[in-house]
């Protein structure tokens, strides 16, 4: 499982430079980088539909994020100005709360099983029914569109209301001038 | 664990661009990352040495499979993040447009 951790320091560090680069679309292209070894990393844990549906969210994430650019500029001009008070304390008070943040995250993880070793306990209910109660030979399918049905109602509920939200920014026609 | 610890380290770089960086379209970048940490450590979470992804392919095998349930919720999660990134980045578009910057000290300055 080398792949995966080398698949991971390069997120880290295309992760790094997309925060701290000064040109825009090129951070863009480096979340692009993270996204599609999102994708990779998807595939070699076993989770192919995974794997297909983030590769079509990140092609629609990298064209929205470049057409907002365009229309606008591509140059963070705040790369590189002279460190104010109020950023200096953001800066004290990120590290302050990261480091709280992992210690507790340390102590969180290693109550979990580890790694490669799930226990799946609701999980053996799912696959022993799956395929005699639902019909369907996906497994993800059958959790997402059947057993938990009300969740994905949820979510296409809250994706409609992120579509009207956009349409209502960016329409033109009655727009107070 | 030390993978679990790298998904953490990919959060807190999303969380470092949301809280000290100045530019707009960083921000929405470090929401980006955030959603793809927690994804991923979902996924891993789920994952077993060995084992299949979760489709059946016959019936009377016995069945030896990644565990489907993570995967069913990040489906879920992944498209909502595309609906939350695209209407972040519209409203960053309105911004801009009424103040022509993306820098939110200069933002915070002028009035509307």
């Amino acid at each position: 499982m080398i792949e995966l951790y080398l698949f991971l320091v390069f997120m880290i560090i295309a992760a790094f430079v997309a925060t701290e680069i000064k040109d825009l679309l090129a951070a863009v292209i480096s979340l692009g980088a993270v996204g599609f070894s999102v994708a990779i990393m998807f595939i070699l844990v076993q989770a192919p539909d995974l794997a297909i549906v983030q590769i079509v969210v990140e092609v629609v994430t990298i064209v929205i994020f470049v057409a907002v650019i365009f229309r606008t500029t591509h140059v963070d001009e705040t790369i590189g100005k002279k460190l104010t008070s109020s950023h200096v304390l953001s800066i004290v008070l990120y590290a302050f709360f990261a480091l709280i943040f992992f210690i507790a995250m340390v102590r969180a993880l290693q109550e979990l099983p580890a790694f490669g070793n799930a226990t799946m306990k609701v999980a053996s209910e799912y696959i022993r029914l799956g395929l005699p109660q639902t019909g369907g030979a996906n497994l993800v399918a059958d959790v997402i569109l059947d057993f938990r049905a009300l969740d994905t109602l949820g979510e296409a509920t809250v994706l409609f209301t992120s579509v009207i939200g956009v349409i209502a920014l960016m329409r033109s026609v009655g727009r107070k001038k | 664990m030390i993978i679990f610890l790298s998904c953490i380290i990919l959060f807190l770089i999303g969380l470092y661009a949301i809280v000290t960086k100045r530019n707009l379209i960083k921000i929405v970048i470090g929401f980006a990352f955030i959603e793809y940490a927690i994804n991923l450590l979902f996924a891993l979470i789920g994952f077993r040495r060995g084992m299949l992804a979760p489709i059946i392919t016959q019936v009377d095998m016995p069945h030896k499979f990644v565990d489907p349930i993570p995967q069913a919720l990040v489906l879920t999660a992944i498209v909502i993040a595309l609906g939350t990134t695209a209407l972040m980045l519209s409203v960053v578009l309105r911004i801009y447009n009424r103040y022509k910057t993306f820098d939110i000290a200069e933002i915070r300055k002028l009035k509307g």
